[in-house]
């Protein structure tokens, strides 16, 4: 075993610690102090990890064991790291951008009391541990440990700021989808464990495994983790909850509901990737719940005031190609997505937390306006961001998205329509967003304006890092139709493998030409539609639907939270209180009745209770003597 | 003789005894009552010891023979010596309330 992978077991115990220390000592430590430990535990396991890439990169991977997690007859579950190639790319985005992140929040959280900074950190610290063991899991066991784990400090870090009932409430809902998706996962193991015997990924994937499972084992198994995959990972039908979860911390929205853990699903199946590809009932229906997805929330995004809640709809948008890109086979471009989407869609929300804390609170954008002047280095930054994500030639997004654009055509024209679309609709609600933010005039009030200032050096410094990340980030993954080698796909090549598909240069060339032309036209609309933008009323018609959001969260409170509060209230009012009630009462209440009549039988009268006792005698000499 | 004849006097004792404990209010009358009873047991049980004597039985060990008459005696003992109880409570009872009729101490009721 190499030397670096000795102290593998470090990268998650790091944080921790650092969750401990922050957890318990929150009431004595100093706000400079939680942060420096809060922050300083993520670097020691990014500086880790990096080592742990190169490693990786020499073609050095290992399944650690560390102990028997449980232990039955002719049945164990390990505790086991697996390092391989995608782990370790996974190792460098989470710990990477957690550090940025980290660092940002030092000073976006400053306002906070220290005991809650302290906390802040201390959850962050968890959440950061808990996805490590996701993704360094050498089985689906340990992977669902920290999936759960995930689940949890969203929770707790949607909540966080947790006297306003609003932000519970979008805790609860973030948490009670993911629960759903979790029980398709948990479906899933039981039905691997009962099939193969093992969760451990090189049992499970193994060619002698895989010949184990019949068909309908196969789609059954892969569509219980898709389930688990479309909650995690916010895909229809369970993505309502990602936009209510911009009630946590700007920060939070950024580490959590952008970066990382909504891409446990995509990296949940690019690592199963064996079995997904054998199921093509299952990629038939990853592939249009990912378009369909990318869609619906690129539609609402349209729509939305709110600069998170725009920012949220992007990431389910985007989440949905990300899943398009896993159903037509295409794992190598879903997890290059998963990449530079962590970078520049990391930039715009840290971006747009600049603008919140400038705007002492705001998030409306109807009511900013002309913020370029004011805060260059946010504009500029979140400049950088639109152009990634709306897939400008240079930029990280073109080469991702046009990957899983070109992926899509080789698969089906009429797909890559529609994603193109998609696409189309990306750059125009992300520049609707920039236009109407930073350009123009100003529409707060006065105080707003005299506040507007530039975030300090602590938040610059990671949206500065992460915007030329966007910018270079894309070039680990060049096509080979534009020269380049695509590094990423040989990186991964060992794990994750691609289905084929070829088109030849003048088609790629063309794709490519075409999307960049139409995105083009698509921001210059967004330019002369909004460059004047004044407030506008009350939308009408389709506008109104959009805004509305398709009017989801609606039909599922009338489809499914109505009537489950119609059941409980039925249970509560009849079964509860008329069955229930009525039984305990009732036999407490024959026992006070008849006791009240037995009670004439003590007469007090000597006579009564010798007669009584002879006729018990006599009873019983009776049945002594004829029964 | 026929053992029949003590059993029938003895259960005609016994009956008469029930009957007088049932029916009568007057604490000495009920407390003669029990003697009764307690004599028509221990007549059974002098008549069942002869029995047992004369069968053969108890001609492989004599020694234990007439253990039940002497076992009699010892009950009219102790029989004197619960009479003697008895008769204090129904003097003290008769001090405190100025009557021997049972049915006057009713507080134990409901």
């Amino acid at each position: 075993m190499n030397n670096i992978f000795k102290l593998v077991w470090l990268i998650p115990v790091l944080p921790l610690i650092g969750f401990l220390i922050n957890g318990l000592g929150r009431k004595s430590l100093s706000k400079s102090l939680s942060g420096i430990i809060g922050s300083g535990v993520i670097l020691g396991s990014f500086v880790l990890s990096l080592l742990v890439f190169f490693q990786v990169k020499n073609v050095n991977t290992a399944t650690i064991h560390f102990f028997d997690f449980i232990r039955l007859e002719n049945f164990k579950i390990g505790f086991d790291y697996k390092i391989d190639q995608l782990s370790s790319l996974f190792l460098l985005i989470i710990t990477g951008v957690g550090f940025l992140i980290h660092v940002y929040s030092t000073s976006y959280m400053h306002d906070e009391e220290n005991m809650n900074f302290a906390k802040y950190f201390s959850y962050l610290n968890l959440f950061v541990f808990s996805m490590l063991l996701l993704v360094m899991g050498g089985n689906f066991v340990i992977m669902f440990i920290g999936w759960e784990g995930v689940g949890l400090c969203s929770y707790l870090l949607i909540g966080y700021w947790f006297r306003n009932t609003d932000y519970t409430d979008a805790a609860k809902k973030a948490f009670i989808m993911n629960r759903i998706g979790d029980l398709g996962f948990l479906l899933a193991l039981f039905w691997l464990i009962t099939k193969i015997g093992s969760v451990q990924y090189d049992v499970v994937f193994s060619a002698a495994s895989l010949a184990k499972l019949s068909a309908t084992d196969i789609t059954g198994i892969t569509m219980l983790l898709f389930v688990g995959a479309t909650g995690k990972s916010a895909q229809i039908p369970l993505y309502t909850w990602l936009p209510d979860a911009m009630a946590g911390p700007t920060p939070v929205s950024a580490l959590i509901h952008a970066a990382t853990m909504v891409t446990a699903g995509i990296y949940m199946i690019a690592r199963s990737n064996a079995l997904f590809s054998l199921a093509h009932q299952t990629q038939t229906v990853i592939t249009i719940v990912g378009l369909a997805t990318a869609l619906l929330a690129a539609s609402i995004a349209i729509k939305q005031n709110d600069i998170k809640k725009v920012l949220a709809y992007s990431t389910v948008s985007q989440l949905g190609f990300m899943f398009l890109a896993l159903g037509t086979g295409n794992y190598v471009a879903a997890v290059f997505h998963v990449l530079t989407h962590a970078f520049f869609k990391a930039l715009m929300f840290l971006g747009s937390g600049s603008v919140i804390h400038a705007m002492g609170g705001e998030q409306d954008i109807r009511k900013m306006g002309g913020l370029h002047k004011h805060m260059k280095i946010t504009s500029v930054t979140f400049f950088i961001g639109c152009l990634a994500i709306a897939g400008i030639p240079g930029f990280s997004g073109f080469f991702s998205k046009d990957e899983i654009l070109a992926g899509t055509f080789a698969h089906s024209p009429v797909l890559y329509g529609v994603a193109l679309f998609a696409a189309l609709l990306t750059a125009f609600y992300m520049f609707r967003l920039y236009i109407v933010t930073f350009t123009g005039t100003f529409r707060g009030t006065h105080d707003q304006e005299h506040h507007l200032h530039e975030s300090p050096a602590a938040m610059t410094f990671p949206l500065i890092v992460l915007a030329i990340l966007s910018i270079i980030g894309g070039y680990v993954g060049v096509p080979e139709v534009l020269g380049g080698h695509h590094e990423l796909a040989s990186y991964l090549s060992p794990v994750v493998k691609s289905a084929e598909h070829h088109l030849d240069h003048n088609t790629e060339y063309m794709l490519m030409g075409l999307s960049t032309i139409l995105v083009v036209i698509s921001i210059s609309f967004a330019w002369m539609k909004f460059k004047n933008y004044k407030v506008e009323g009350e939308a009408n018609g389709f506008g109104k639907v959009l805004e509305n959001k398709w009017y989801v969260d609606e039909l599922y409170q009338a489809a499914i939270v109505n009537p489950l509060k119609s059941i409980s209230a039925f249970f509560n009012n009849i079964i509860e209180s008329k069955v229930i009630d009525g039984a305990v009462n009732g036999v407490g209440k024959a026992v006070n009745y008849s006791s009240r009549q037995l009670r004439w039988l003590q007469s007090g009268q000597v006579g009564a209770y010798v007669l009584l006792m002879v006729i018990g005698m006599l009873i019983l000499f009776f049945i002594q003597l004829f029964l | 003789m026929d053992i029949k004849a003590y059993i029938i006097l003895s259960l005609a004792l016994f009956t008469i005894g029930i009957v007088g404990v049932l029916v009568r209010r007057n604490a000495i009358i009920i407390f003669m009552c029990v003697e009764l009873m307690l004599n028509a047991v221990n007549l059974l049980l002098v008549a069942f010891s002869k029995m047992h004597a004369m069968s053969g039985v108890a001609k492989a060990s004599p020694y234990f023979a007439s253990d039940a008459q002497v076992f009699v005696f010892f009950i009219m003992v102790v029989a004197a010596a619960e009479v003697s109880v008895g008769l204090a409570i129904i003097v003290m009872m008769y001090r405190n309330v100025h009557t021997v009729d049972v049915n006057f101490l009713n507080r134990l009721k409901n």
